[in-house]
């Protein structure tokens, strides 16, 4: 408990991860906080990435996690920039009242 | 040792906790508050564990541009109080706890993952990519950001430039019934467009044709 290793780092991104994945499926209100999941799930994946990086004692990782923020960042301004226009045309970002593509 | 194991349960509860809140919380502001929380917390971490470089870019990118973004878009659509909460209703509870379910198989396998992982007796680290003790975490991405990994790093601004494209394309809207000023059909307005001379004759007046 009182040593820290690698194993604690995986563990927190485990759990980030559950929370991310939990958040996207519990949530049927808001389309924002969906998008703020998925930011969830890419920090995961960096916690993983970095702290195998300083364990292994091999500096790739913390580059592909400097890649990962870039692509979260986009991610994040193409989303939003979606639920903006949607929003516009809508006047709404629920979940539930999002089905126009239902058959 | 005892210093950093306090440090790392102090900053992961606050971490997993604004987590939680993050999904389950009501008011939409709240949960890009906790959101920030988060990333403060891990690129607290990362400093810890020493990957500073890191730490910090996560601070000025995730705190400083993204959670203002989603802050910025909250506080423009107007939907930042939600009307009920998720759990209230029944029949949108339904899904609930298989959405639970789910995530809490992930966790296990995750877990069992971690668990049942080692490294192998003879692993060992590229040497041309390892640490080097002279100089600082920041020196040591560059020297290999800028020489291993080039192409990726202008792929990733090219993304970047694709992202920006695309988000001023979607949220870009021409308005009808909008009074602009049009630069190139005041420079090239001449004399004889507007101005006609005319012999006035007494008595009859002009006639103007418009």
């Amino acid at each position: 408990m009182i040593d820290i290793g690698l194993g604690h780092y995986l563990t927190l991104g485990a759990i980030i991860f559950s929370i991310g994945i939990a958040g996207i499926f519990l949530n049927r209100k808001n389309i924002i906080v969906i998008l703020m999941s998925i930011e969830l799930i890419l920090l995961a994946v960096n916690i993983n990435l970095v702290s195998f990086s300083i364990f292994l004692n091999d500096i790739t990782g913390q580059i592909f996690t400097l890649f990962i923020l870039t692509v979260a960042a986009a991610e994040a301004a193409i989303g939003l920039a979606i639920i903006v226009v949607y929003y516009r045309n809508a006047s709404s970002i629920d979940v539930e009242e999002i089905q126009s593509l239902k058959g | 040792m005892m210093a950093h194991s306090l440090f790392f349960y102090l900053f992961s509860t606050i971490a997993v906790f604004s987590a939680i809140m993050v999904t389950i919380s009501r008011n939409t502001v709240y949960s890009v508050f906790f959101l920030i929380l988060v990333f403060v917390s891990i690129s607290t971490l990362f400093i810890m564990i020493g990957a500073e470089f890191l730490g910090m870019i996560m601070l000025i990118v995730y705190v400083g541009a993204v959670a203002v973004l989603f802050l910025f878009v909250v506080m423009m659509l107007n939907v930042a109080q939600q009307k009920k909460q998720w759990f209230s209703s029944i029949e949108s509870s339904k899904h609930i706890p298989i959405g639970v379910l789910i995530s809490v198989i992930i966790f296990f396998e995750l877990i069992v993952v971690i668990g049942g992982w080692k490294f192998k007796p003879d692993v060992d680290s590229s040497m041309s990519l390892s640490y080097n003790i002279e100089i600082s975490n920041t020196h040591s991405i560059g020297n290999i950001l800028y020489t291993d990994y080039i192409h990726l790093f202008q792929l990733s601004g090219m993304i970047l430039l694709v992202a920006m494209i695309g988000a001023i394309v979607l949220t870009f809207r021409k308005r009808s019934g909008l009074k602009r000023q049009s630069y190139f059909s005041q420079i090239t307005r001449e004399r004889s467009d507007s101005v006609k001379l005319m012999d006035v004759t007494s008595n009859k007046g002009v006639e103007l044709d418009d």
